[in-house]
């Protein structure tokens, strides 16, 4: 007995180190036999957890709460200056994800529809809880932190916790007002993800330095640095497609050799936590108030769509001569485009109907009569369409107009060409007084149509002075060439037949015009048709630009008409010798 | 640097109040929580380890420091997703050295303290590694140079905080 008590005695600290430290081996031993390391602890080890909880988490929430007091004073009340514009930044921002939503909304329902087809289930979040980070575990192989939500407030043992940014972790031990949060950087911790890109799935786990990885993944050449990965629903805690991070970069496995292990950065800051929310209610339904949002964005889109097509349809009211200013690239859309006000075409023969057509009124003068307008003449006005009138004077040079030249106005009025308007060639009726002349015809231009003279659309009287023979001058001096028309061609002008060379062809060769003092000889054949004359474009003009017709020497007034000189005949062929 | 005690008032039992014994370590467990939240490098200095040694010299018993480094350790355990004892059985090994230490050597001197304190952060270290990765088998990478930063850096908190609590000790 005393060699016994001398022995207790002697190695007595000794004893009672190994009596403490086989205690603790026997329960680190128990508490290792639990079915898995997620799986509850047994009553004395959550009270001895409780008990120690209780103890050190009410100071730091005392703490916390007069830190976010001050911090509350100063963002209350000081802070203030950014929050209109911050306000206004975040409405735009809120428009325009409910656009985007609205569009993704059509793909989510047809996504649904094939899970259901499938019969696959995914899961919603319908309703979370809101808490504040509060303290950590205070060790570095323990990614632990404690939060001030417990089973008081809905929380419940193995809850997904999430930030905006991204995946937390789970709740681990919950107390009445307080709980554990396993991080996703623990090694004990796990989570079904899958690369969105790639899409390789697997399980996230922390490793010894606190970094989550994918482990245990087949190597892949397509894995790259910066893909993002996202939650894949297979583990049934979190719902499917939350940002989990971004791939940093692949190890190989050194003890699942050619295994690899994908390290990813968190999208969540986990070593800045200060709110997280944990979801305490999920469905297969998409919540109502998703529902809510998606229909309102929807509408959103429906009204954009509505008010698009309506400015497109309506005619613009900006003054398309206006000279472009620096604000139309405000206006400029996605692809670089400006909106361009929408004109109407210039009329091809203008008349008094036609834009900006009438004179204004301290310009004109009563009884006056326009003169036909030619394009690009100055000093010209604007003609007066006027019925033909037989008792009219047919001497008159200024009289039946055609407003053909409010075609050239209206194009420089709008600044635009038309689209050429081909215009039937007016019929004059031949008495054979006349020389042929080719009749104005447009092909393709806004040439103006030169203006007749009422003699052509009056029939001949005694005293007419159009009794005379065809290419004759009129007693009073006035030539009596008709409306000459001018055509515009692209490309090389034919050449005009030797053979005729009076005779014009409707599809336009050119008819040699009489020389100054000279009168047009009358062809032997059979008069024709006269066409419009072809002026070969040699791209120096634009299009409409019509050559002004030149001068033809006007006969005094007094000279007395030369007779007319028949043509030469040429001798029978028989009688030569 | 004389580590042996050379007078009797170094070897005294230095003794604290019992509220001491009660505050100091809960609000080590607390700080090193709270800190480490907002601070995660502080996770590197391990504040509970640090009272443990500090009681244990000033005991100068090594059951007392054992049966202290037990508790202390315990509770951090509680904090921690761990099973209870992992710390438990580090800390108390530790307590149980540095309570037997304490009557040899002068654990007065700051050079004293620094040496002791940065060798029994490598033996903490040590233990953990072997209860975490051959006891329990989970990953824990031993990195030799954040060992040896980490305990360097405790080795100087430790001469603070040494320093701080002596004002509250009490001389029979």
């Amino acid at each position: 007995m005393s060699a016994m008590e001398s022995f207790f005695s002697r190695y007595r600290n000794a004893l009672v180190l190994i009596a403490v430290l086989l205690a603790q081996v026997i329960g680190l031993a128990v508490q290792a036999r639990r079915p898995s390391p997620d799986a509850a602890d047994s009553e004395s080890v959550s009270l001895i957890r409780y008990w120690v909880v209780s103890v050190i988490t009410p100071p730091e929430r005392w703490v916390h709460a007069i830190g976010d007091g001050i911090g509350g004073i100063w963002s209350n009340y000081v802070n203030l200056v950014h929050v209109k514009q911050q306000n206004r930044d975040l409405q735009m921002e809120m428009d325009r994800l409910r656009l985007e939503q609205a569009s993704l909304a059509e793909d989510a329902r047809q996504a649904q529809r094939l899970h259901g087809l499938l019969g696959f289930t995914q899961k919603y979040i319908y309703k979370t809880v809101v808490a504040q980070v509060i303290g950590t575990s205070g060790s570095d192989q323990s990614r632990i932190v404690y939060i001030d939500k417990g089973s008081e407030d809905g929380i419940r043992t193995g809850m997904p916790v999430i930030t905006p940014s991204g995946i937390v972790g789970k709740t681990r031990d919950v107390f009445p007002h307080k709980s554990q949060v396993l991080q996703i950087s623990d090694p004990t911790s796990g989570a079904g993800v899958v690369l969105e890109t790639t899409r390789i799935r697997g399980i996230l786990k922390g490793n010894a330095y606190g970094q989550p990885q994918v482990i245990n993944v087949m190597p892949d050449e397509r894995i790259k640095p910066g893909e993002k990965v996202i939650t894949s629903g297979g583990d049934q805690l979190f719902p499917r497609g939350l940002s989990v991070g971004v791939v940093d970069r692949v190890e190989v496995d050194p003890e699942h050799d050619p295994l690899v292990d994908i390290l990813i950065k968190p999208a969540a800051n986990l070593s800045q936590l200060e709110e997280v929310l944990v979801i305490t209610n999920m469905g297969d339904q998409l919540p109502p108030q998703a529902v809510r949002d998606i229909a309102k964005s929807e509408l959103q889109v429906e009204q954009q769509r509505a008010s698009d097509i309506l400015a497109e349809r309506l005619p613009s009211r900006i003054d398309p001569n206006a000279p472009e200013a620096a604000e139309n690239l405000k206006e400029m859309n996605a692809s670089g485009e400006v909106a361009r006000p929408l004109t109407p075409p210039a009329a091809l023969h203008p008349d008094h109907f036609s834009p900006n057509a009438t004179p204004p009124a301290t310009t004109l003068v009563p009884g006056q009569r326009l003169a036909p307008v030619l394009a690009d003449q100055p000093g010209t006005t604007n003609p007066i369409r006027k019925k033909p009138d037989a008792t009219t004077a047919t001497g008159s040079t200024q009289g039946g107009a055609q407003g053909t030249g409010t075609a050239a106005q209206a194009n420089s009025a709008t600044g635009t060409t038309a689209a050429p308007v081909r215009k039937k060639p007016e019929i004059v009726p031949d008495f054979g007084n006349k020389p042929p002349t080719p009749a104005p015809v447009t092909a393709g231009d806004l040439a103006p149509v030169t203006p007749r003279r009422s003699t052509l659309l009056t029939e001949p009287k005694a005293n007419d002075v159009t009794e005379t023979a065809p290419g004759t001058a009129s007693e009073n001096g006035r030539a009596t060439n008709p409306v000459k028309t001018t055509v515009v061609v692209d490309g090389p002008v034919r050449p005009a037949k030797p053979a005729s060379n009076t005779s014009t062809q409707p599809s336009g060769s050119t008819v040699p015009r009489p020389e100054p003092g000279t009168v047009a000889q009358p062809s032997n054949t059979a008069p024709k048709k006269t066409g419009p004359e072809i002026v070969p474009d040699d791209g120096s003009h634009p299009p409409g630009y019509v050559p002004p017709p030149k001068k033809k020497p006007q006969p005094k007034p007094n000279q007395p008409n030369k007779p007319a000189t028949p043509p030469a005949q040429q001798p029978p062929q028989g009688r030569r010798n | 640097m004389a580590l042996l005690a050379s007078t009797r008032r170094e070897a005294d039992v230095q003794s604290f109040p019992l509220l001491i014994f009660i505050l100091v370590p809960l609000f080590a467990l607390g700080l090193q929580s709270f800190v480490t939240l907002h601070f995660p490098r502080f996770d590197m200095i391990d504040l509970p380890l640090l009272v443990t040694i500090y009681f244990a010299i000033a005991w100068q018993n090594p059951i007392a420091g054992t049966v202290g480094g037990a508790i202390i350790g315990i509770a951090q355990d509680a904090l921690t997703h761990h099973p209870l004892g992992v710390f438990g059985i580090c800390k108390a090994l530790v307590g149980y050295l540095a309570g037997s230490l304490g009557v040899r050597v002068d654990t007065e001197s700051h050079g004293t303290r620094l040496l002791v304190t940065f060798l029994f952060m490598w033996l903490h270290g040590g233990i953990f590694w072997v209860l975490v990765r051959r006891l329990l088998a989970q990953p824990f990478a031993w990195d030799w140079l954040h060992e040896l930063i980490q305990a360097a850096i405790n080795a100087l908190v430790g001469v603070v905080l040494f320093a701080l609590l002596d004002l509250a000790k009490r001389r029979e």
